[in-house]
């Protein structure tokens, strides 16, 4: 009895011209090694005169799903061929399941898919592309007639929902801040205090730290980590919100869910992140306090009064234009990317990691510009 | 005299994009009818329902609500019109950060000038006419898929619409919820005397509580067939549509 030799199991007779017998036996499971439709393909090949295949199957041994798709690959195989299959030599239930699976067919049959021309792909690109970007103005038009609309005290904001969005994005965000911002402080002095020492200048690891923190990295490391963290999770909640209908009651219900949703959000986000960004700052001051003090073995005061001095005011400014900025760009991309997503579990996803690449990516960019504006106007 | 219909559909084609879904669909809604947009799945009624409703434009011709066509309204107008009726969703479409109790109060809280504990008594009316009463404090996730179904019945009709819109109330529910929210619905439409549209492929729920309909046809891309079901059943001579509210069975041949 052929066990696993899937050559054993199968083999061809031709009991008169211009028909082939198929002989099966052992066992036909999906789980056993069974033969490839490449034999039989073979067999016809050799043999073009074949107009009929049977088939005998008594010394079959345990078959399933395996023996049923051997069939129907082989029926496709003589459709295309124009050979006529005769299933009667084959186990009962096979022969109901090789009709049933020839039976059950969509009436329309989806067109192929096929890849467009090169042109058509650049083209299809740059529409769509071009589409986002209109997508993206109206959502931003939206979002200054809701603004607007606020102002005048005509939007509809729940008290309840604006906090627990500021509770979310703000409080909750404390412990992850922390960690990161000491660590960056660390690292920061760290690679600072090796070059300094060289020339016996550690008290200046007080200058780099907290230029470096509140200029711009405080505000980075926390734009970064917003957008992982709630980013991300604007994106996620409003996406699936659009895969329950949820928008669409709203827009039913005639509530713009720009005012009701995303309003809401961008404040909670704009108002946290200045916050965010100082307590962020204040973090990595004192992951560079923790190695100038610790490893340096600088004076407490002075390491101090050296921040101080070094810090100044306008340092400050830029590190909350950068804040706002990103909290700006954080709470539009998640909540835009949001608002855009399709209605599976696959497009919440995508909308997330969409949200995350372009709220990451446009902080850079934006770190970039505010960079260069600061340099022409000398601050 | 013939009634003038609460709404009206004109030589409408909907679809999406370029991709035509339906064409040529003119059918029109009386005062108190249960009116059912029947057809298999896939066949165009939800996206019908959508142009219906205001979510998505379609691709030629009118919807209007009496004599006002909403897509050329301008959006002021179409609030008003929207205003005018209320949507079950297929999943109910609760917001899920709201109570059921804040999900009815919001469109109160929105559009009235009640006061909070008026909105109470309001919400907890609406609730125990679906049958939820005790539920206010209970969030969507809570509860089972039929009672956020009636909760969002409740909240549809939150502001006591002319127009109740339902988007497959049947499905997911079992045979006995699905029933008792097809007796909800002929009650509401009994002793409110609200005008129902409902899409659905439930011939249970059709028979039950329609009294008009049409039949959108896939292929056809069409409607091929307008009438009440029942009768429809007895004379339509579309095999496509006896084959739909026989559940497959072959017509057999009319004269």
């Amino acid at each position: 009895m052929p066990e696993n030799n899937p050559q054993e199991k199968l083999a061809f007779t031709y009991p008169a011209r211009g028909a082939l017998r198929l002989v099966l036996s052992g066992d036909w499971q999906i789980a056993s090694i069974t033969p490839s439709l490449d034999e039989a393909i073979a067999e016809l090949k050799t043999h073009p005169e074949v107009t009929e295949i049977a088939f005998e199957s008594s010394q079959i041994g345990d078959w399933d799903t395996g023996l049923a798709a051997f069939l129907l690959k082989l029926a496709r195989e003589c459709e295309r061929r124009k050979i006529r299959l005769s299933p009667e030599g084959l186990p009962q239930g096979a022969q109901k399941l090789l009709t049933l699976a020839q039976a059950v067919q969509e009436k329309e049959a989806p067109a192929p898919k096929v890849q467009e021309p090169f042109l058509t792909r650049v083209g299809d690109t740059a529409v769509k592309v071009w589409n986002e970007i209109k997508s993206l103005l109206d959502f931003l038009g939206e979002l200054l007639v809701s603004f607007t609309r606020l102002l005048k005290g005509k939007a509809y904001i729940r008290k309840k929902d604006f906090k627990a969005i500021i509770q979310a994005c703000g409080a909750e965000a404390f412990p992850l801040v922390s960690l990161i911002s000491v660590l960056l402080g660390l690292i920061l002095a760290f690679v600072g205090a090796m070059q300094l020492r060289m020339f016996g200048a550690q008290i200046f690891v007080a200058d780099i730290v907290g230029i470096a923190m509140v200029r711009v990295m405080g505000a980075i490391m926390t734009g970064i980590i917003m957008t992982g963290r709630t980013g991300a999770s604007f994106a996620a909640e409003l996406g699936i919100m659009q895969t329950n209908e949820e928008i669409d009651a709203l827009r039913t219900l005639g509530i713009p869910p720009v005012d009701f949703l995303i309003l809401p959000r961008v404040l909670a986000l704009v108002l946290m992140m200045p916050l965010l960004t100082l307590y962020s700052n204040l973090m990595g001051i004192l992951g560079g306090y923790i190695i100038g003090v610790g490893m340096l073995e600088l004076n407490p005061v002075e390491y101090f009064n050296r921040t101080q001095e070094a810090i100044g005011i306008n340092n400050l400014w830029v590190g909350m234009v950068h804040s706002v900025v990103f909290g700006v760009i954080i709470a539009v991309s998640g909540c835009f990317r949001g608002i855009q997503c399709g209605r599976s579990a696959a497009a919440v996803g995508e909308a997330t990691t969409s949200a995350v690449v372009t709220g990451i990516t446009s902080i850079v960019v934006a770190t970039a510009i505010i960079t260069y504006i600061c340099q022409l106007l000398g601050v | 005299m013939e009634n003038k219909p609460v709404i009206e559909a004109r030589d409408l084609t909907i679809g999406y994009g370029e991709e035509i879904v339906m064409r040529g669909l003119n059918f029109r809604v009386q005062k108190g009818d249960i009116f059912i947009i029947m057809g298999g799945s896939g066949c165009g009624k939800s996206t019908l329902l959508k142009s219906i409703i205001g979510l998505l434009e379609p691709l030629a011709g009118k919807v209007l609500y009496g004599e006002k066509s909403f897509w050329e309204a301008e959006a002021p107008e179409q609030l008003k019109i929207m205003r005018r009726f209320g949507v079950l969703y297929q999943g109910g479409a609760l917001w899920s950060s709201l109570t059921l109790a804040e999900n009815i109060a919001l469109p109160l809280e929105m559009y009235t000038q009640l006061r909070p504990k008026q909105v109470q008594d309001v919400v907890e009316l609406k609730l125990a006419l679906v049958g939820l009463s005790g539920y206010e404090d209970f969030y969507p996730a809570e509860i089972s898929g039929g009672m956020r179904k009636r909760a969002g019945l409740a909240r549809a009709m939150a502001l006591d619409p002319d127009i109740l819109f339902f988007d497959e109330p049947s499905a997911g529910l079992d045979p006995l919820s699905a029933k008792l929210l097809d007796d909800l619905i002929l009650q509401l439409s009994d002793t409110l005397g609200t005008t129902v549209v409902m899409v659905t492929h439930e011939l249970a729920s059709i028979f039950a509580v329609g009294n008009n309909a049409i039949f959108l046809d896939r292929e056809a891309k069409t409607m091929t067939a307008e009438g009440p079901p029942k009768q429809l059943l007895k004379d339509s001579r579309d095999e496509r549509v006896i084959e739909f509210l026989t559940r497959g069975e072959k017509p057999a041949r009319r004269a």
